[in-house]
């Protein structure tokens, strides 16, 4: 299993719900196992890539917050 | 067991025209998508309108559909389209959906015209009511392109049995 980034989002600024519907576009390009990683400012994406993630059954392997931007790697299944 | 691999649905009846449903239906339906949802909008009466083509797309300022007197003057009154939705409250005279036009630019909101095309590129299945296209006198080249062919309550009942169902 990889354990670098395979590709990088970036949804700052964006409003729900493009940081979950671009997040599922992007990932459909990755291969089983890789990693994508996702920064957002919408607070309500917290909650919401975990739903997303316990719906889709990819793994959210880590969620940081840094100076208002909250980080997301997630694991395509 | 992943819950992607339980057969869910969603289905959507889009029955409002009004901008400040419309959002919701299409927020709802591309992130039923997003969330591996087989997802089908069913439009059916003012919100088939939204599924008209945009002015701009038939290069003219403003267009009538419809081919009686009753079905042309209903479309003079309700522009279809999802450029010019209005709010079902508060609308003074288009100022309030240009406001929250406004304010969703601020906060990067997707416009309802750019979530359809998200929607139709995430495979929603977007069907046009055909009752609503013969009573309002609307053709299926009046609609915009990538549209499931139009369908009737049974179909759209039958699609619901076992999916989640919202009536927006």
């Amino acid at each position: 299993m990889s354990t670098t980034v395979a590709q990088t989002l970036d949804l700052k600024g964006l409003s729900c719900p493009l940081p979950i519907v671009k997040t599922a576009m992007a990932i459909k390009a990755l291969q089983s196992g890789e990693l994508l990683e996702a920064l957002a400012t919408d607070p309500g994406s917290v909650p919401d890539f975990a739903a997303w993630c316990r719906s889709t059954g990819n793994e959210l392997v880590e969620q940081t917050t840094d100076d208002g931007v909250f980080r997301f790697v997630i694991r395509k299944r | 067991m992943a819950e992607e691999e339980r057969d869910r649905k969603l289905v959507i009846f889009a029955w409002s025209g009004d901008l400040d449903k419309v959002w919701p239906q299409l927020i709802l339906a591309t992130t039923g998508a997003a969330m591996g949802m087989q997802t089908t909008v069913f439009f059916t009466f003012w919100g088939l309108f939204p599924l008209l083509k945009n002015d701009k797309e038939h290069g003219r300022a403003r267009r009538l559909t419809g081919e009686n007197w009753m079905q042309k003057m209903l479309s003079s009154m309700n522009r279809g389209g999802t450029d010019h939705l209005k709010l079902s409250k508060m609308n003074f005279a288009g100022m309030g959906p240009r406001m929250m036009g406004k304010l969703a630019e601020d906060h990067k909101m997707a416009s309802p015209t750019a979530l359809m095309e998200m929607a139709r590129e995430m495979g929603v299945h977007l069907v046009p009511c055909q009752m609503t296209m013969d009573l309002m006198g609307l053709a299926r080249e009046d609609l915009i392109e990538g549209l499931d062919d139009p369908a009737g309550a049974a179909s759209a009942l039958l699609e619901a049995q076992d999916a989640i169902t919202l009536f927006i």
